[in-house]
């Protein structure tokens, strides 16, 4: 890390689905990293989740989703942080995404998708690199 | 050298030097529980560890080697594929699809604002409707979902909690416009609230007035749906969230107790509703472990239901369960693999005597299944039930001196931690301190800590790799479907008469209100056209919601 602050991370669970052991488990794995945590729980909405971005002033938001609503969500996250004037935010994701939609996502500016069997120590280079 | 005369004459002449000369692989040999796995089981460890009684005999008293006296030799277990998704329409197309090509029970996936106690116009639905199952707003989409179904002759299981009696209202009441009496219903809805408060998410109401609208169904379906299972108490999605399988044991078995004494604090007596309590595990990759699980279960629940509560009825003090193949093993990485994964998985199940099963199809990693992966599921089953021979003989690996003794520790292990859970003052008080969230989270960490290590394997996600995947075909749900359901929603909601609709509801909120049984009065809101959403918000209004208590 570039600086002797940590980075503050935010997990967040856009949808209703309840599956948070992803979610969960990495929160927990960028937190023994050295990194500051938050998460929000399930079932936020877009807006709760900018909120919750900008009371907690952080650095990256990993957002996890396996109800296979992203394509809805995302874009009103990502604008929500626009608006909010956070677009400097990283956004990266991880659930049940499928291949054909990284191209989309990526072009909202969410470069990290991490699928299942993904290892915590690849997450956690990439958080260390943004 | 004269040959070895007991287990430990063995371990010593034989074993132990063949480990000095060749040592053995440097793995931990123990279940997912942390059992240690001895490298041979003998008559000592029957002996030892168990009583005979406990064995016993299929269909009889503690029930371990099953609970019917034919098994499998007189029917199959019911072969059910968890499957809805889009709409109504597409729902009753694959329904119609699974039954014509031998499916021979019914499971019923809603989504997530179904789940949640919205309809499918609601903002917070938006991009959910038909994402994860079926929406059912109101009485039309439910029976579209059931056009051309006779619901006399098949069975139904939903998965359905926070909104179940919602859910039963609308099954009976489209039974009753096909002619069929509610008290020829088969099937269940899964109504168990803690398991949602520790794992899966879908809850609404706090645990009080959840407990509450669950023993009403209770009561309600003891005297008017006899044959429907008022509920399915859950070990399957603290398992998928992480746990072990002592804590599936236990935990199950905790909330389990839970009901039993929620019930009986309603005034109802055991024997007159828990014939109707059913039970969902999963069956996970450990495989004797898994046979080794689903024998415990059973004989706890009958030891408890006798020395705990009481009761006289044999069919109160049966387990008889549904499993589910894991999705959580499930790899996106060379996807075949998971065909190979949930046989073996589903042979854990029948192996350990359940009642009816669902297996995973091979790209859920990625999506819900394609049609094609579906009928692959099934046909496992078929292959299992049809040429594997494992059905010919009732509880075939019983008097197995490792499945026996692991039975026994199982049982014992999660005995003790039914224990600890009655000591901090039972189910719904250990969920309030986040007892069991912060044990499933603990377990869950630790697997993936040992999969990053290296220590446990996963072929072709942490060993055993390939460079190349092909690209395969992935199932998508057609935004049109959600515009048609909205469409057909909004359309029902003009021309219902609306005078009717107001009277069924404000009566739902004076029933709440007091404390009479819930069950008739939400029958009489779907049967008006309420919608689920709209029964939901009188009954937040009046309940109160639950927020979330995040541990991790």
């Amino acid at each position: 890390m570039s600086s002797n602050t940590p980075k503050r991370i935010l997990i967040a669970k856009p949808g209703l689905d309840g599956h948070d052991r992803g979610a969960k488990v990495v929160a927990r794995g960028l937190r023994d990293a050295g990194f500051e945590v938050i998460y929000t729980g399930i079932r936020q909405t877009p807006e709760m989740i900018v909120q919750a971005a900008v009371q907690e002033d952080v650095d990256a938001i990993g957002l996890s989703i396996l109800s296979g609503a992203h394509l809805d969500l995302f874009p009103t996250i990502v604008t929500g942080l626009k608006k909010a004037g956070l677009e400097d935010v990283k956004i990266f994701a991880g659930g049940i995404i499928p291949k054909q939609d990284y191209e989309e996502l990526e072009a909202l500016g969410i470069k990290g998708i991490f699928g299942p069997g993904t290892s915590l120590g690849d997450i956690v280079s990439y958080v260390n690199e943004i | 050298m004269e040959n070895p005369k007991s287990k430990k004459e063995w371990i010593d002449n034989v074993w132990r030097p063949a480990v000095e000369k060749r040592k053995e692989r440097d793995i931990s040999f123990s279940t997912t529980s942390d059992i240690d796995i001895e490298p041979i089981y003998g008559p000592e460890d029957l002996q030892d560890s168990s009583e005979t009684d406990d064995i016993g005999y299929p269909a009889q008293y503690p029930y371990t080697r099953g609970v019917q006296p034919t098994m499998y030799r007189g029917r199959l277990w019911t072969m059910r594929q968890y499957s809805g998704f889009a709409s109504a329409e597409e729902t009753n197309t694959r329904y119609r699809y699974l039954l014509d090509q031998g499916q021979t029970g019914l499971s019923m996936a809603f989504d997530l604002p179904t789940q949640t106690g919205y309809d499918s116009d609601h903002p917070i639905a938006l991009g959910e409707v038909g994402k994860v199952g079926v929406p059912i707003s109101h009485m039309e989409d439910m029976e579209i979902v059931f056009n051309n179904i006779d619901l006399s002759k098949v069975s139904t299981s939903m998965t359905i909690n926070s909104t179940a009696s919602i859910l039963l209202a609308y099954y009976i009441a489209v039974a009753k416009k096909q002619g069929v009496p509610a008290k020829d219903l088969r099937g269940t809805v899964q109504n168990d609230l803690l398991k949602e408060y520790v794992a899966r998410g879908t809850y609404i109401y706090p645990p009080k007035p959840s407990m509450r609208l669950i023993t009403d169904l209770f009561e309600y379906c003891a005297s008017e749906t006899p044959n429907w299972n008022t509920i399915s108490i859950s070990g399957y999605h603290m398992r998928e969230a992480g746990c072990t399988a002592v804590q599936e044991i236990a935990f199950t078995i905790s909330h389990a107790i839970a009901y039993v004494e929620a019930a009986i604090a309603a005034g109802l007596e055991v024997d007159d509703f828990a014939p109707q309590l059913a039970f969902f595990f999963v069956a996970q990759s450990d495989l004797l472990e898994e046979v080794a699980k689903f024998r415990a279960a059973r004989r706890l629940w009958a030891k408890i239901m006798v020395e705990r509560f009481g009761s006289k009825n044999p069919k109160s003090q049966t387990l008889r369960f549904h499993t589910q193949t894991a999705g959580v093993t499930l790899t996106a990485q060379q996807v075949d693999n998971n065909v190979v994964r949930s046989t073996l998985q589903a042979l854990s199940a029948v192996l350990g005597g359940t009642q009816s099963l669902h297996v995973n199809s091979k790209d859920e990693a990625l999506s819900l299944p394609t049609e094609e992966a579906v009928t692959v599921s099934l046909r496992t089953q078929q292959i299992l039930a049809h040429e594997s021979g494992i059905t010919n003989s009732i509880d075939p690996l019983a008097g197995s001196y490792l499945i026996e003794n692991l039975t026994n520790q199982l049982e014992q292990e999660a005995k003790k931690y039914i224990e600890q859970i009655d000591s901090l003052g039972g189910a719904v008080v250990a969920i309030e301190q986040g007892f069991q969230q912060r044990e499933i989270n603990e377990a869950a960490y630790q697997m993936q800590l040992e999969i990053e290590a290296g220590s446990r394997l996963v072929v072709g996600v942490n060993a055993f790799q390939s460079k190349e995947e092909p690209p395969i075909e992935i199932f998508r749900i057609d935004p049109k479907e959600s515009e048609k359901q909205i469409a057909r929603l909004q359309r029902m909601k003009s021309s219902r008469d609306q005078s009717k609709v107001e009277t069924a509801l404000n009566n739902l909120s004076q029933v709440a209100k007091s404390d009479q049984n819930t069950m008739p009065a939400i029958i009489e809101c779907v049967e008006a056209l309420a919608t689920t959403g709209e029964i939901c918000d009188v009954l937040r209004e009046i309940f109160g919601i639950q927020k979330e208590m995040v541990v991790f």
